[in-house]
């Protein structure tokens, strides 16, 4: 097939900064997933990238490649399909999908985080059974229901409800901005009940009257497929409910989860920008020098380069309190916050870096960019990680009513 | 059947090459150290031979503690065990007579390396080994197919190929096209954790060879570039200041 055809001659010559030997805080196993996710990025996704984005491509055949390497769900359990690994792993498996492209990043995060997370935490052992094994391998791709039209900060306000029928539930409403929809075989849907209580359901494709209309125009993710869920009197069966967990704690703690790995994921799209504007300053003459020779330029590459290194020492620490289970809700809005903003702020400095040249597929300065204009609203808005944040300091939630 | 596969330890092909101690010695400094190219399509196609046949795959490599991240990606990669043998690996013989001594004790059926590592690029270690053991070694094979007891393989010459065939024991140095190199996957990192690997001392072997000291290649000059419709200047130049007409 075409698709499958390297769009681009271009070698791929990532490798990626470490000004304060952050290495030397990996194990050898995680630098060992990292190098897996590196060639792996390289050989499947850096060849095709620009041409998927250009065509707003979903490449859905890659998923069942992150399977294979493992790219789904690593932090799951082993004897549900995960890989069993530990928080740092995931978050440098997000580094290097993201350094690729935020779009497919998004894939991996909201299979892993949003679909197979929830299904481990809050259902029961045979929904485990039935939905992680194929979910990790790529076999099955899902999708996360949370936003709606009307309600994307404030999800407590969502209006799709269920209605318990006896032998099954009744599901009406409509879900927005949802990333994998158009192509999701599952989705995680969050709904209240009759007593406006949130609960987790389980949806299929193919169920009676539930739609998933893909979002068209984008100008940013144009790799990703993102849609609506659109449900219309759709009998859910009873075992579809994740028992576990109740309220709307139950979702935010699905997005702490992703959140974190974004966290990691901003790194990659910001190391790639600086990899690239550092090379191109080297390379480009002007007024019959390397343009690297001018101050103004070396500003940018030193600030870019100070900022990934404080981002890469906040995801560090992140992730260890991560594994050790301390890690709380608004220290992960600072990390998603700092460093999504640092990426896009970087991106756009070194699309400068790159004159013209920046603007085009060339390089993927401009991609990068218009893609990270979703990841610093997605998952929480800029605006909203710092009012957590906010509330966190003064004990005071300046946006709940 | 046992399958052994011998590793290198090597440099990143973009690694920054430089010498330290009167350049006697390659400065590890910020290098990235990979399993040898060649003997990753050696490991790939026993991998590959591992999942048709049910064989074992045990890799090997001569070299200190600080090769054990490589070996753990082989591990990673598919093989079920490994064996470092814990010692600089000073010159080809050295290195030959290591694996031949491990060898002998375990008797392999197949012994799959690289056709020459890609820092020193001797290219001799399979035929030492193939001499020590008295069994035959062939380099460079680019595919190599089991029937019963023979091993069917293709080997580059000048010009062409070559189809070999021999029986089991027997020694191939490897090279492209004989697999495509294998990415491993996160659940092969993690079961990498607890697979065996053994570390064994050195057997004694006297070096016939002492290294003098190492000079890197002049630095490339400028590039002149003549426009194409200029060819009799070309011609002029490669005469006179070239001086390679």
């Amino acid at each position: 097939m075409s698709d499958n055809r390297p769009k681009t001659q271009k070698q791929d010559l990532f490798e990626h900064p470490d000004f304060y030997e952050v290495d030397a805080l990996l194990t050898e196993e995680q630098k060992l997933v990292r190098s897996t996710m590196r060639r792996f990025v390289k050989k499947e996704i850096t060849p095709f990238i620009e041409d998927w984005a250009q065509r707003a491509h979903f490449p859905a055949e890659l998923a069942k490649k992150f399977g294979e390497v493992g790219a789904l769900g690593p932090t799951i359990p082993t004897e549900y399909g995960g890989g069993g690994m530990d928080y740092i792993s995931y978050g440098l498996i997000m580094q290097e999908i993201e350094r690729g492209d935020s779009g497919l990043r998004s894939m991996a995060s909201v299979q892993g985080s949003l679909v197979m997370y929830p299904i481990y935490k809050f259902g029961s052992e045979e929904q485990k059974k039935k939905y992680l094994p194929r979910l990790a391998s790529g076999e099955l791709l899902g999708c996360f229901g949370l936003t709606e039209p009307d309600h994307g900060s404030n999800p407590a306000g969502m209006t799709t409800r269920f209605q318990d029928m006896g032998d099954h539930y009744l599901l009406n409403g409509a879900k927005m901005w949802i990333s994998n929809a158009p192509h999701a075989d599952i989705a995680i849907v969050w709904a209240k009940d009759e007593a406006g209580v949130i609960h987790g359901l389980i949806l299929e494709r193919g169920m009676e009257g539930f739609s998933t209309p893909e979002i068209h125009g984008k100008w940013s993710l144009r790799a990703s497929s993102t849609g609506e869920l659109v449900f219309d009197n759709v009998k859910v069966p009873k075992e579809n409910k994740l028992p576990g967990k109740t309220g709307l704690g139950a979702p935010l703690m699905c997005l702490d989860s992703a959140r974190y790995g974004i966290s990691w994921g901003a790194i990659g799209a910001a190391m790639d920008c600086y990899e690239s504007a550092r090379r191109y300053a080297l390379q480009r003459e002007q007024f019959g020098k390397p343009i690297a020779s001018f101050q103004l330029v070396q500003k940018k590459l030193a600030e870019m380069l100070t900022e990934i290194t404080k981002a890469q020492l906040l995801a560090w620490r992140l992730g260890t309190l991560m594994n050790e289970g301390k890690a709380t809700s608004a220290q992960i809005s600072m990390a998603k916050r700092n460093n999504v903003r640092m990426a896009l702020d970087i991106a756009r400095e070194a699309r400068q870096v790159h004159g013209a040249m920046g603007i085009t597929g060339e390089y993927s300065l401009m991609r990068h960019m218009m893609n990270l204009e979703s990841v610093i609203t997605y998952e929480g808005t800029d605006d909203i990680h710092l009012l957590i944040l906010g509330q966190s300091i003064t004990g005071i939630s300046a946006f709940k009513g | 059947m046992k399958i052994l596969v011998c590793i290198s330890h090597v440099p990143d092909t973009t690694s920054r090459i430089a010498f330290t101690d009167n350049n006697t010695k390659f400065d590890t400094k910020g290098v990235q150290f990979i399993i040898g190219p060649y003997d990753d399509y050696a490991l790939a196609r026993a991998i590959e031979l591992k999942e048709s046949t049910g064989a074992t795959v045990t890799v090997l490599n001569v070299g200190l503690a600080e090769t054990e991240p490589t070996i753990r990606k082989a591990l990673a990669i598919g093989a079920d065990d490994a064996i470092r043998v814990n010692a600089e690996p000073v010159d080809s013989f050295f290195v030959a007579a290591q694996i031949a001594a491990q060898a002998k004790a375990e008797s392999y059926d197949l012994i799959l390396m690289g056709r020459e590592s890609i820092d020193y690029n001797s290219g001799v270690v399979h035929a030492l080994v193939g001499t020590m053991l008295n069994i035959p070694a062939v380099s460079p094979v680019m595919k190599l197919d089991l029937d019963g007891n023979t091993v069917k393989m293709v080997r580059e010459i000048e010009g062409g190929t070559e189809q070999v065939e021999a029986a089991m024991p027997l020694i191939a140095g490897c090279q492209e096209p004989i697999a495509e190199w294998k990415i491993p996957n996160m659940r092969g990192i993690m079961s990498a954790r607890t697979k065996p690997l053994k570390v064994v001392p050195p057997v004694a072997v006297e070096s016939g060879v002492k290294l003098q000291r190492f000079e890197l290649p002049p630095p490339k000059g400028a590039v002149k570039l003549i426009p194409p419709d200029k060819v009799e200047e070309l011609v002029h130049l490669l005469k006179t200041e070239a001086k390679v007409l």
